[in-house]
C-alpha cells in the first residue's frame, strides 16, 4: 500500500468498493466528461421560445414593418433623433461638469462648500425630473426677468426670461441639473475610490493642487467613475424623452405627433425603439473604448479588443485554409499568432 | 554648526488625546545619513512626515538649510505658509514611502517627468532627460516605457527614489522603504541607497534594517514613546546603548 500512495496521486476512492490503484501513467487513465442532462433541456426550452418571438415579430400583422420601413429614416425622425441627440450630448457635458464641480465641493475642507453641495444634491436627487422640467418650463412665472447686478442691490443689466432661455434651453437646463446631482455622486465616488497616497505622494513632489486633481486623482478616479457614468449617461439618452411633456421636437414626441396622426401606434413605437437601441448600442461601444484607455497601467496586459480578437480570428483561418489549400508550398503565417 | 541642514526642535504632534512625540529634537547635518529606528508606534514615521510639513507640528519647529518648514517667520510671530508655498518647500524634501506610492497610470518616465514639470516649471525635454539619467542611475533604464505595476516590488522602489532625486533635493527621508519588499528584493533597494550616501546625499531613513545602519550611518537615532532615547554613532549607539530601552530593542531585532 505504501509504494502506491508514494507513486500516484491521491484520488477519490468509491465508498464502499476498492478501487484498482491508480496508474503511473497517466495517459492509461480516460475522462469521460460530465453530461448535464438539466441544463440541455432547459437551453432547448429557451432557444424554442425565442424561435417561437421571433417568429411572431417577423410574420405578426400588427407590427406593420412597412410603415416602420417607411418612417424610421424620414426626415422628420431622422430630426427628432438630433435634437435627442443633442439633449443628451449638452445635458451629459454640462451636468458632468457642474457634479465634477460639486463633488470636489463636497470633498472640499470648507464646511460652507460641503453643506452647499450637500444640499444641492439631497434637493435635485428628491425633485423628479418631469417635474423639474415643468417648473422651468414656467420659469418666467417664476423669474420673469434675469440680470446681472450687485447681490440686493441695483440691476446693471436684465432681459426677458423668456427670450434668452427658449424651450429647448429650459429642458437642457432641467437635465443638466437633475443630471449634475447624480453626477456628483459618481465622480465623488471615484475621487474616494483612489489611493490615498496617490495624493500624499503628489503633495510630497509639489505638485500644484489643481495639477493634482488633474493629472493625478481624476484619471485614477476614471475607473470607477466610467462604468456607472457609462449607464447614467445611457438613462439619460432614454431620458430625454420625458421632455415631450414640453412639446420639443425630439424622438418620442415626434413619434407621439405621427400615431396621433395616423393612428399606427405600434410600427411608430417601434420606429423609436430601434433608434434608442442603436444609439444606446453606439454609447456602449464608446463606453468600452473609453474604458480601455483608462485602464492603461492598471493591467499587466491589456486583453485584446473585440476588433483585434476578429481580426486574429480571420488571419488563424486564413492561414489554416493556406495550409491546405498549397500544401507543397512552404508557408508560415502562424508566427505572428498567439 | 552652519552646516546643519535638518534642524528639528521641540516637535510635539498629537492625533487627538494621542501624543505622538513628545518633544524631538534633532540635527541633521549636510551629507550625513541619519538611521532613525524604534519600536512600532514609537513615531519615527510621524516624525518623518512632519519634516516634509505632510503632518502638521502642534509645538516646535523644523527647518531644512535655514528655512523654516510651513511657517514664515516674522518677529515673535510664525505665519503659516498657504498651501502653493509649503508645495513650493517640498520640492527641497524628497520622499520616498512604505508603499511606493507610484502614479500606476503613469509611465515610469512620466512618474520621473511629472513633478519636474509641474513644480519647477522644467521643460519637459530636460525632464526627461535627467529622467533617464536616474532611471540608469538606479539600474533601471530599460523600463522607462513600463507601467509600473508592471514591475517587481525592489524595481518600483528604486523608481520611487529616482522620481525623489527628479527634483535635485536638499534631502531624502525615507520611510520604512523596504518594509512592503519581499525579503530577497531588500538587498537591491538598500544597494541603491548605499549608493546614494556615499555620493554625499543628505537623508534620514526610517528602516529595521540594523545591519544597513551599522554600515552606512553617520548617525543613529533611537526612538521610544516619541522622544529621541539615544542617538550617536553606530558603533556607540548599537553595539554600547546607553539606556534600557534601547538595549531592550535591539536585543529584540538583533
Amino acid at each position: 500500500m505504501a509504494s502506491t500512495t508514494d507513486t500516484a496521486p491521491p484520488g477519490p476512492t468509491a465508498p464502499g468498493a476498492q478501487a484498482p490503484p491508480l496508474p503511473d501513467d497517466p495517459a492509461g487513465l480516460k475522462v469521460v466528461p460530465a453530461r448535464h442532462y438539466a441544463r440541455w433541456a432547459a437551453a432547448a426550452a429557451v432557444v424554442v421560445l425565442v424561435a417561437q418571438f421571433t417568429h411572431g415579430l417577423a410574420t405578426n400583422p400588427v407590427w406593420e414593418w412597412d410603415v416602420f420601413r417607411d418612417y424610421v429614416l424620414s426626415e422628420t425622425i431622422v430630426q427628432a433623433v438630433w435634437v435627442t441627440l443633442q439633449l443628451t450630448a449638452y445635458a451629459t457635458v454640462l451636468g458632468f461638469l457642474l457634479g465634477t464641480v460639486l463633488a470636489f465641493m463636497r470633498l472640499s475642507r470648507s464646511p460652507v462648500l460641503q453643506t452647499v453641495a450637500w444640499t444641492y444634491i439631497w434637493i435635485f436627487r428628491s425633485i423628479p425630473m418631469i417635474v423639474q422640467l415643468v417648473f422651468w418650463f414656467n420659469l418666467s412665472a417664476l423669474y420673469d426677468r434675469l440680470g446681472f447686478g450687485i447681490p440686493f442691490g441695483p440691476v446693471f443689466w436684465s432681459v426677458d426670461s423668456n427670450s434668452i432661455i427658449g424651450t429647448i434651453g429650459a429642458a437642457v437646463i432641467g437635465l443638466t441639473l437633475h443630471q449634475a446631482a447624480y453626477a456628483a455622486e459618481i465622480v465623488r465616488g471615484g475621487v474616494l475610490a483612489v489611493d490615498e497616497g496617490q495624493l500624499e505622494a503628489a503633495a510630497a513632489l509639489g505638485i500644484p493642487r489643481l495639477r493634482q486633481i488633474r493629472r493625478i486623482v481624476l484619471p485614477q478616479a476614471m475607473r470607477a467613475i466610467l462604468p456607472t457614468a457609462g449607464n447614467e449617461i445611457i438613462g439619460l439618452l432614454k431620458g430625454t424623452s420625458v421632455v415631450y411633456v414640453m412639446s420639443i421636437g425630439e424622438l418620442f414626441y415626434q413619434v407621439q405627433v405621427i400615431y396621433g396622426r395616423n393612428g399606427r401606434v405600434i410600427p411608430l413605437l417601434l420606429v423609436a425603439t430601434a433608434w434608442y437601441v442603436v444609439l444606446t448600442s453606439l454609447l456602449s461601444v464608446a463606453q468600452y473604448y473609453v474604458e480601455r484607455r483608462y485602464a492603461r497601467g492598471a493591467d499587466r496586459t491589456p486583453p485584446p479588443t473585440p476588433l483585434q480578437r476578429a481580426r486574429r480570428f480571420v488571419r488563424t483561418l486564413r492561414a489554416e485554409a493556406g495550409r491546405r489549400h498549397r500544401p507543397v508550398v512552404p508557408f508560415k503565417p502562424l508566427g505572428d499568432i498567439r | 554648526m552652519s552646516d546643519v541642514m535638518v534642524d528639528v526642535r521641540g516637535v510635539h504632534k498629537s492625533f487627538g488625546p494621542l501624543e505622538v512625540l513628545r518633544g524631538v529634537d534633532l540635527r541633521v547635518r549636510a551629507g550625513e545619513v541619519t538611521v532613525v529606528l524604534g519600536p512600532s508606534g514609537s513615531g519615527k514615521s510621524t516624525l518623518l512626515r512632519t519634516i516634509n510639513h505632510l503632518e502638521k507640528v502642534n509645538r516646535g519647529w523644523i527647518s531644512i538649510d535655514g528655512e523654516l518648514i510651513g511657517y514664515r517667520r516674522s518677529g515673535n510671530r510664525l505665519h503659516e505658509l498657504k498651501e502653493k508655498d509649503v508645495l513650493k518647500q517640498r520640492t527641497h524634501i524628497g520622499f520616498v514611502f512604505q508603499n511606493f506610492n507610484l502614479f500606476p497610470h503613469l509611465t515610469v518616465l512620466d512618474n520621473l517627468v511629472e513633478a519636474p514639470v509641474a513644480a519647477l516649471r522644467r521643460p519637459r525635454k530636460e525632464a526627461v532627460e535627467t529622467a533617464r539619467r536616474l532611471l540608469a542611475r538606479v539600474g533601471l533604464a530599460d523600463k522607462a516605457d513600463a507601467y509600473p505595476r508592471q514591475l517587481s516590488g525592489g524595481q518600483q522602489q528604486r523608481v520611487a527614489i529616482a522620481r525623489a532625486l527628479a527634483l535635485e533635493p536638499k534631502v531624502l527621508l525615507f520611510d520604512e522603504p523596504t518594509s512592503a519588499l519581499d525579503p530577497e528584493l531588500v538587498g537591491e533597494v538598500l544597494d541603491v541607497i548605499k549608493d546614494l550616501a556615499r555620493t554625499g546625499t543628505t537623508m534620514i531613513v526610517v528602516t529595521h534594517e540594523i545591519g544597513f545602519a551599522r554600515e552606512v550611518a553617520d548617525t543613529v537615532v533611537f526612538m521610544d514613546g516619541g522622544v529621541v532615547v539615544e542617538q550617536g554613532p553606530p558603533s556607540a549607539v548599537l553595539d554600547e546603548p546607553q539606556h534600557e530601552r534601547t538595549r531592550a530593542f535591539l536585543s529584540k531585532v538583533l
